[in-house]
């Protein structure tokens, strides 16, 4: 066992309070998901930012590529009628 | 790939990538950047968590020492959030591709560096006060400019940290403005330690423009937004009224009002005490590495520690299910 692991890292999530997103803070280093929960707390946390945590293993997070972006997200440019701006109300019509 | 096409395809990349910096959009760890960028960045967010770390220790010399148990735990509170911003700014610098144990083999190896404002000693508890005041005011100025860095997470790390810093400035100040109400000599501690971090302080901004031109990448490339002299300027315009409040004086003789400049100037700075401590020559430099190296030798017990445990953990998990 080398003598200077840092661990493993993990990416931290905050609620900052019932009902918000949990929103992404940054990363601590822990040997297990007990340790990974209390440094999470420690580092972000000090100041009554949240009222709940997730931390995960950051080899378990898979994202999209910067370079891909066009392809990848091209299926939603050509579909305006999933916004209500698209639709044309009669005149007059109130509360819609 | 023939060198030709090779070098177009270069071109090509850094051409994409000053184009998003010039619409102002953040730079994240996925997208393509040039090496020197990376580099630049690796080399200036790691020295910014050695600093946070190293900073620690001379306010950490005062724990024990602290004159009331509300002075204790506001001290306590402040270092464990340097800790804190160590981690955020090693977060950070990770995304970039270097580990923490090569960080931490750069620091012990003298390869990086960390705020030479740190190589000072705190002699006393009115250093403590003008650590709080002088060096993380200064910190924080150069910190809110970082704040519009172009590296996404380095930019969120500073926008983290000067949440939390203001209340260090603000402590600092309170012990100097209640030494400053004290009794003469409570005064005369008051005054030598502003005397003595006044100018290191100062330094913490870096060379002089002409010396370290605004043309560089940093610039370029939006790492930096302003210049040494710049956000030293801004440090001092503001300190300066904070002192005369509570009857400190600025140890600078030709520290003037320019009404031109709509600045104070001041006078020179002694730039070979500053390339001295660089260099390694400052009064604190060996003890504060030897420190660095000894707690992080002697710690590694404990992270030895933590993986036996989670192997343990392991085994019987995997021996529960068979």
């Amino acid at each position: 066992m080398s003598a200077d692991t840092q661990l493993e890292k993990w990416e931290v999530f905050i609620q900052s309070k019932p009902g918000a997103n949990f929103v992404h803070a940054g990363c601590v280093h822990a040997s297990d998901k007990k340790m990974a929960l209390q440094n999470a707390r420690d580092t972000y946390t000090r100041r009554g930012e949240g009222t709940s945590i997730w931390a995960v293993p950051c080899d378990a997070i898979v994202a999209s590529n910067p370079d891909e972006n066009d392809m990848f997200f091209d299926p939603a440019n050509d579909k305006t009628y999933r916004m209500p701006t698209f639709y044309v109300m009669p005149e007059g019509a109130k509360a819609i | 790939m023939e060198l030709q096409e090779q070098t177009t395809v270069q071109v090509d990349l850094l051409k994409s990538f000053e184009e998003k910096i010039g619409r102002d959009d953040a730079i994240e760890p996925k997208d393509k950047m040039p090496d020197a960028y990376r580099k630049h960045l690796i080399r200036q967010i790691s020295q910014h968590a050695h600093s946070e770390v190293i900073g620690m220790q001379p306010e950490g010399n005062w724990i024990t020492r602290a004159p009331s148990l509300r002075a204790k735990q506001i001290l306590l509170a402040k270092i464990q959030d340097e800790g804190g911003h160590g981690l955020y700014l090693y977060s950070a610098a990770e995304t970039l591709g270097i580990s923490r144990t090569e960080m931490i083999e750069q620091l012990h190896s003298g390869k990086a560096k960390y705020s030479n404002i740190f190589n000072y000693p705190a002699l006393n508890w009115a250093d403590i006060g003008a650590i709080g005041w002088l060096v993380d005011g200064a910190a924080i100025v150069n910190q809110v400019s970082l704040q519009r860095t172009s590296y996404g997470p380095y930019s969120r790390a500073m926008v983290r940290i000067c949440k939390e810093e203001s209340f260090h400035q603000r402590q600092g100040y309170e012990i100097m403005a209640k030494m400053m109400a004290g009794t003469a000599d409570q005064r005369e501690m008051a005054q030598d330690a502003m005397n003595r971090w006044w100018w290191p302080a100062l330094m913490m901004f870096g060379p002089h423009d002409s010396e370290s031109p605004r043309s560089g990448d940093a610039f370029k490339w939006k790492i930096k937004r302003q210049s040494n002299d710049e956000l030293r300027a801004k440090f001092i315009d503001k300190t300066v009224q904070q002192a005369e409040v509570i009857g400190l004086t600025i140890p600078d003789k030709d520290l003037k009002w320019n009404e031109a400049r709509g600045h104070y100037d001041h006078g020179p700075i002694d730039w070979n005490e500053f390339y001295n401590v660089i260099n390694g020559n400052g009064p604190c430099n060996k003890q504060r590495m030897d420190h660095h190296k000894r707690v992080h030798a002697e710690g590694a017990w404990v992270r030895e520690a933590a993986e036996a445990y989670r192997a343990k953990k392991e085994k019987q998990l995997f021996q529960s299910k068979n």
